[in-house]
């Protein structure tokens, strides 16, 4: 009996984690192998070289500066998208108004909101930033951010946007948040239609407003949902290549104030004389800072969970 | 389920199974970095002929893999069609945007097409091929005859500095650069003359302009901040222009303090002078080059720095009677070491022939016919660019903009300039000496601090030695 049951688990396992083997795992092996040679990625011959192309970035101040703008979207990215995510379901599912029976019910047209705010995830990256370039054109007259701030009077606000070395990184911030809110709308409204209507009306009974209904209910009971979304839209912001590559001015700029890791790997591999060894290992490198910050997320937001 | 059994434990063993996987996995991990090795291949040859100076064998087959952007492809079929005629084959073609990404592995396992164009935003770097010796030499291309009169050779047909263009610090050729582009300031003759303002020939008379066209509410130049370097295609060649073409050409070749001359000091310092006067059109640094000649189009600015291809690029914001014209640098004056209509214009579209492909003959006889007048008439019927066959664009009814280039380009007669750091030392140009320009252009440095950082990125270049260097020869 129990021979045959492991059998029967292999049986399962056998074929994912074979798949997980190929597809995951060993392009991880390859990139660390690649990292330790002076692969060109033209010919198939390449020269074991040690740990130089590590030593190579370590000394390379715009791999950090790089890194240091990958850090700044991970701490800013992810709170602002689940902040706005969390109060933006809140108010579709539970903020509203009681009416007549429902204890629980969204603000008016909430229906409508739903597929306005997911909106921007049926959008390609590509599309999106193409569209926000036309939002962000500096000209007065044509770029529509600078069109509608001379509009409201407040013409002298406008400015150069993804040209301006101080708001460029922002400016793409807000881009980032803009289209991955609404995938976190939908994610919290499933999470807290899934919270019983009891816990709500007895806090209601309890005398409990808005605010403390959020803080004191609905957010403890969605902790876990909150943790999966912290961690994928950190892995988002530690990507930000598409996002910066086809946005920033200067493949990064202007003055390398908004280039981000993966963008500089790509660079090196495909338009600096095709150092792929030097990229394997900046791959390598944002390997390591994704890998610690899941594992402190995870970490961080383990606790016991509510069954109900 | 068994009691002596959980899920945790389940998982437990999936994990030590993953952990075994691991290194079978390094077995597999062939498929990106395979070692090929040269399989030896037969390569196709025929006997050579009159007809037939590059030895192609009749009925070897023949892989055609290019850029299908800004020119399209189908003046590559074209040529191909008349290949098919003569050697009795279908060439197998391949037209795409992802030129790189999809050479790349055919490069790595030693298998490249014959015959390739590889330009667009994703090509990959030709200097790299070269000195890996995937490329051919095209010096017996160079010495064939011509199709259209077998006396003189294709070398003799090229425009000056074709041959320059493809060759990568030695004598060999490793690329032909098919389309010709000029550059320049480009504006619409119709608001000059509208405006009775006339293309200046120095530094002074153009900040003179300016003032003009502030006057009348119009931006002197306007530049897109996405890509600075667009800037560099006048900055360079009037360095070139001031101080002659040593001065450029130390500068191409890394030299210490090539960039601390003056020369270079006289050209930046225009450039300073002219953001302090605010002459640049506002909002530049955050410009899209659509975007930039959108503004240009719709009369906002009255100079862009830009090359020949802006006539279609910019086509669909330019009104019919914009009446577009290309000026020659500016420079200092009588003190130039070249005279004004010196020009910066260069051969560009790399078509590249593998030097361990199938049928590299058949890839250089494709280059031939490609060159012959019946093929260079359809490049710039169709296309409106100006091929690197000398004299092609004569005969020939011109649009507005290619008849201006190409009159500027007759009138520059040997004071062609080409800078090659654009080409050689990328990341330098475009990247971090393009960073510099973007901010001199916004009055966050001046001059000088310009000058300290191009020399000091010239210096970090040329001592990185993963970065390949060329000379001027």
């Amino acid at each position: 009996m129990r021979h045959g049951k492991y059998r029967f688990i292999i049986g399962f396992l056998a074929i994912p984690l074979a798949l997980y083997g190929v597809l995951v795992i060993s392009p991880f092996v390859q990139d660390f192998q690649i990292s330790l040679t002076d692969w060109t990625g033209l010919t198939p011959d390449k020269h074991y070289i040690g740990f130089d192309n590590y030593r190579k970035i370590i000394h390379n101040h715009l791999f950090w500066q790089s890194l240091w703008h990958n850090i700044l979207l991970l701490l800013i990215v992810p709170v602002v998208t689940l902040a706005l995510g969390l109060f933006f379901a809140f108010m579709l599912n539970v903020g509203g108004r009681r009416k007549g029976s429902a204890s629980v019910a969204g603000v008016r047209g909430s229906g409508a909101y739903k597929i306005i705010f997911f909106f921007p995830q049926v959008l390609s990256v590509a599309v999106i930033a193409i569209l926000w370039q036309q939002i962000y054109n500096p000209d007065p007259e044509e770029g529509v951010l600078n069109v509608v701030l001379h509009g409201i009077g407040l013409g002298s606000q406008a400015q150069s946007w993804l040209g301006d070395p101080k708001l460029a990184l922002a400016c793409i911030m807000a881009v980032m948040v803009w289209a991955n809110v609404g995938f976190y709308v939908v994610l919290f409204s499933a999470g807290m239609s899934s919270i019983p209507t009891e816990i709500y009306e007895a806090s209601l009974l309890d005398g409990a407003n808005r605010t403390t209904t959020f803080f004191r209910v609905t957010l403890p009971l969605l902790s876990d949902t909150v943790a999966t979304g912290w961690v994928y839209m950190g892995i988002i912001a530690m990507d930000a290549f598409a996002y910066v590559q086809l946005m920033s001015v200067n493949n990064g700029g202007p003055n390398e104030k908004t280039d981000v890791v993966p963008l500089l790997l790509f660079k090196t591999a495909f338009r600096d004389n095709s150092q792929y060894g030097l990229a394997a290992a900046m791959g390598v490198a944002m390997l390591i800072v994704t890998l610690v910050f899941a594992v402190l997320t995870l970490r961080l937001s383990r606790r016991e969970r509510i069954e109900f | 389920m068994g009691s002596e059994f959980n899920r945790r434990d389940a998982i437990k063993r999936a994990m030590a199974i993953g952990v075994v996987a691991i290194p079978s996995g390094s077995l597999l991990s062939a498929c990106a970095t395979s070692s090929g090795g040269d399989k030896n291949k037969p390569v196709a040859t025929g006997t050579k002929s009159a007809n037939n100076p590059l030895g192609v064998k009749n009925g070897a087959p023949l892989e055609a893999f290019v850029f299908k952007g800004g020119f399209g492809d189908d003046y590559i079929k074209a040529a191909e069609s008349a290949y098919n005629t003569s050697y009795g084959v279908t060439v197998k073609h391949t037209g795409t945007q992802a030129i790189g990404p999809k050479l790349q592995p055919r490069f790595a396992n030693n298998t490249p097409p014959d015959f390739m164009d590889n330009s667009g935003a994703d090509n990959l770097d030709t200097a790299a091929l070269a000195k890996e010796g995937k490329l051919l030499d095209l010096t017996p291309l160079l010495d064939a005859p011509t199709i259209d009169d077998p006396a003189k050779k294709v070398r003799d047909v090229l425009i000056a500095g074709t041959v320059e263009q493809g060759q990568f610090g030695s004598q060999q050729m490793y690329a032909l650069n098919y389309a010709f582009t000029v550059y320049g300031s480009w504006y619409s003759n119709k608001l000059f003359q509208a405006k009775g303002w006339t293309y200046p020939k120095t530094f002074d008379e153009m900040i003179a302009l300016g003032a003009k066209t502030k006057a009348a509410g119009i931006a002197l130049f306007t530049y897109p901040g996405k890509y600075p370097y667009y800037v560099h295609f006048d900055l360079f060649a009037q360095i070139g222009k001031v101080g002659g073409k040593e001065v450029l050409n130390a500068i191409d070749d890394l030299e210490d303090g090539a960039f601390q001359v003056d020369a270079v000091k006289q050209v930046v310092g225009y450039y300073e002078e002219l953001a302090a006067k605010k002459y640049f059109l506002a909002g530049s640094e955050g410009k899209t080059h659509i975007q930039m000649q959108t503004d240009w189009t719709k009369g906002k600015a009255a100079l862009v720095a830009d090359g020949s291809w802006v006539e279609n690029e910019a086509a669909p914001t330019m009104p019919k009677d914009f009446d577009l014209a290309v000026g020659p640098l500016v420079g200092g004056g009588d003190s130039d070491k070249l005279p004004f209509g010196t020009l910066y214009a260069a051969a560009g579209e790399p078509f590249i022939v593998a030097a361990n492909g199938k049928n590299p003959a058949g890839g250089m006889e494709l280059l031939r016919i490609m060159l012959a007048k019946k093929q260079t008439d359809n490049f710039t019927n169709t296309i409106k660019s100006l091929t690197c066959v000398a004299g092609s664009a004569e005969g020939l009814t011109l649009t507005p903009g290619l008849a201006s280039a190409s009159a500027a380009l007759k009138a520059a007669g040997p004071n062609v300039l080409n800078a090659r750091i654009q080409d050689w030392y990328v990341k330098l140009n475009q990247e971090t000496i393009g960073n510099l320009t973007a901010q001199l252009l916004t009055g966050q440095i001046n001059a000088a601090k310009w000058i300290e950082g191009a020399q000091k990125a010239s210096d970090a270049t040329k001592k990185d030695s993963s970065v390949p260097k060329f000379k001027h020869l």
